[in-house]
């Protein structure tokens, strides 16, 4: 029962990713052009599916538009999944991938209903992200590498930087929701700006531990160096972002230079926080005592690997 | 896997009961706050609180509004169209601040105020920008424009409301229960449109015009605190005695920077 490399699958679950990047930027421009309740009903717009096109309307229904083909593409994902994947774990994200996107749509729809109440503005902001982190995993576990990456021997310091790359990604993820806070004017900005600080070390740390102890695998170089420069233009992005906002406060509507700053730092976060939990979803994958579950290959396929990795 | 698909069915059943949610939310709970009986004015006895409003120092410059997101307001202004959160007049006199009894006047009674006050939507702007209410009075919000407005109250006292107008649409009545001084006013598909209404319990409030002047007749004697709210520079109080029949004259001053 083993699971073979379906190009197609791979492409799908990576278009979903992208598709859902897009919906991430449609969201923030929802927020930065303040626009969240100028349609006042879902899950219908102005009571039908084309409301008039203007203003705040804009954006507002064209994320909820790019939202419902991300919703379809989720659900052609389950079904391919469900159809061709061995591996239950994957199958099983799949659904949990289905339930967050749906959990998603109606969050999305309470704070219309309830005039973007700050709780839920903030969990619908962070399980955006999530749900992109969920998608990008799944375009991961499908993909060639993942499937037929040999499994190198796994040592104390690899597995110190394994767990500290998922302390990175967790630390992300909490950065995220103080940046949600702040935008939904939850917290102020000091809670994000130490954020910033423990992910900028967290990230220096990994990428050092990666360097030392992890096995020299090009997709975990490629992550490692992805994840220092997504975390450097992040930090430039937010400076830029936060300028733009106490700018725009004096302002007597939405700033061009707020909502881009604003909306690419939170595209940024995103990607920050996915490769950040691919990075350590790649660590794992190449520690040997591991890689046969994850991958779901029978274990003979790489006896000598195992052999290394029991080794030591 | 049954978890899962017991999760999906737990948001759709949560998506059904929010949408019940929404509709209850519609229903218009206006009814005002209305003191059990209480104190009259004497006519006899009253008396009148008058003054100004002065700002002074520079007024910041006219700030000017972007309109191209929706051609059907752009379309509607020949020149650039500029806004003035600070208007002064030519004696210093400062306009669009709401004058009102802000305390003393516990215990009494008021006949509730019935007469519609219009706010309306013109060239994609709110006329008047500065609006004062009695609790309870109906507010009927107009569209002029040949474009879509929704009209969403910001209060923290009040209920919150969204709804929207088609152009030209039907009127748009509505009133909010609690004194609130002011309530933000917000059009979410024209993010430059900006009103306030402000919300008060008795008939003692003025807003001013360009010379800033204000005018609080038929008051019964008492001692009262007057606060002077403007959009932008805040608020200011003072304290008032008034004997019977007495006038007194009051100056409110805003400091620019
Ligand atoms: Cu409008």
């Amino acid at each position: 029962m083993h699971t073979q490399y379906r190009p197609g699958l791979h492409r799908y679950a990576f278009a979903t990713a992208v598709a859902t990047l897009l919906l991430l930027v449609a969201g923030g421009l929802v927020t930065s052009n303040d626009a969240g309740l100028s349609v006042p009903d879902w899950p219908l717009s102005y009571g039908s599916l084309f409301p008039p096109m203007v203003g705040g309307i804009v954006y507002e229904h064209s994320h909820r538009m790019i939202a419902t083909l991300v919703g379809l593409m989720t659900i052609g994902l389950v079904v391919w999944v469900g159809r061709t994947e061995h591996r239950a774990w994957v199958r099983r994200l799949a659904y949990a991938a289905l339930a967050l996107v749906i959990l998603q749509g109606v969050l999305g729809g309470l704070t219309v209903l309830f005039y973007l109440p700050r709780p839920i503005s903030i969990a619908h902001a962070t399980m955006a992200q999530i749900f992109f982190t969920l998608v990008a995993a799944l375009a991961l576990f499908t993909s060639r590498w993942w499937l037929t990456a040999a499994p190198l021997p796994a040592t104390e310091a690899s597995r110190q930087t394994e767990k500290f790359a998922l302390w990175t990604a967790l630390t992300i993820l909490v950065q995220l929701i103080l940046g949600a806070a702040y935008r939904h004017g939850w917290l102020g900005i000091t809670p994000h700006l130490l954020g910033a600080g423990a992910v900028l070390v967290a990230t220096s740390w990994t990428g050092r531990l990666v360097r030392q102890a992890a096995p020299a695998v090009a997709m975990v170089t490629r992550l490692r160096i992805l994840l220092s420069s997504l975390v450097g233009t992040q930090i430039l992005l937010g400076l830029g972002a936060w300028w733009a906002v106490v700018r725009n406060q004096q302002a007597l509507q939405p700033l061009p230079e707020m909502v881009w700053l604003t909306v690419a730092h939170l595209a940024c976060g995103a990607l920050t926080l996915a490769t950040a939990t691919l990075l350590w979803l790649a660590l794992r994958r190449v520690t040997a005592s591991r890689a046969v579950d994850e991958t779901g290959l029978r274990t003979a396929i790489y006896p000598s690997a195992l052999q290394e990795g029991g080794r030591q | 896997m049954k978890a899962h698909v017991l999760l999906i069915l737990l948001s759709a059943i949560l998506a059904f009961g929010s949408l019940g949610c929404g509709k209850k939310e519609e229903t218009p709970t206006t009814a005002p706050e209305t003191p059990a009986a209480g104190k009259t004015v004497d006519p006899a006895t009253a008396g009148t609180i008058s003054g100004i409003v002065k700002f002074t120092g520079t007024p910041p410059p006219p700030v000017r509004l972007r309109m191209d997101a929706d051609a059907a307001c752009a379309r509607l202004h020949r020149g650039p169209v500029t806004v003035r959160e600070v208007e002064t007049g030519a004696n210093g006199g400062l306009a669009r601040v709401v004058v009102y009894v802000k305390e003393g006047l516990e215990g009494y009674t008021f006949p509730p105020a019935t007469e519609a006050i219009e706010l309306d939507q013109e060239g994609c702007m709110y006329q008047p920008r500065v609006l004062a209410v009695r609790t309870g009075q109906p507010i009927e919000i107009v569209n002029s424009d040949d474009t879509t407005h929704n009209i969403h109250p910001i209060p923290k006292v009040n209920r919150e409301w969204n709804r929207s107008q088609p152009p030209r649409g039907e009127k748009i009545v509505d009133s909010f229960a609690r004194q609130e001084v002011a309530i933000p006013v917000k059009c979410n598909i024209h993010p430059w449109m900006q009103a306030y209404i402000a919300v008060i319990a008795h008939p003692y409030f003025q807003v001013t015009g360009e010379a800033g002047t204000f005018e609080l007749k038929n008051l019964p004697p008492g001692t009262y605190t007057l606060e002077a709210w403007h959009e932008k520079l805040g608020t200011t109080t003072q304290q008032v005695t008034l004997g019977p029949n007495e006038t007194k004259t009051v100056e409110f001053v805003f400091q620019g920077s």
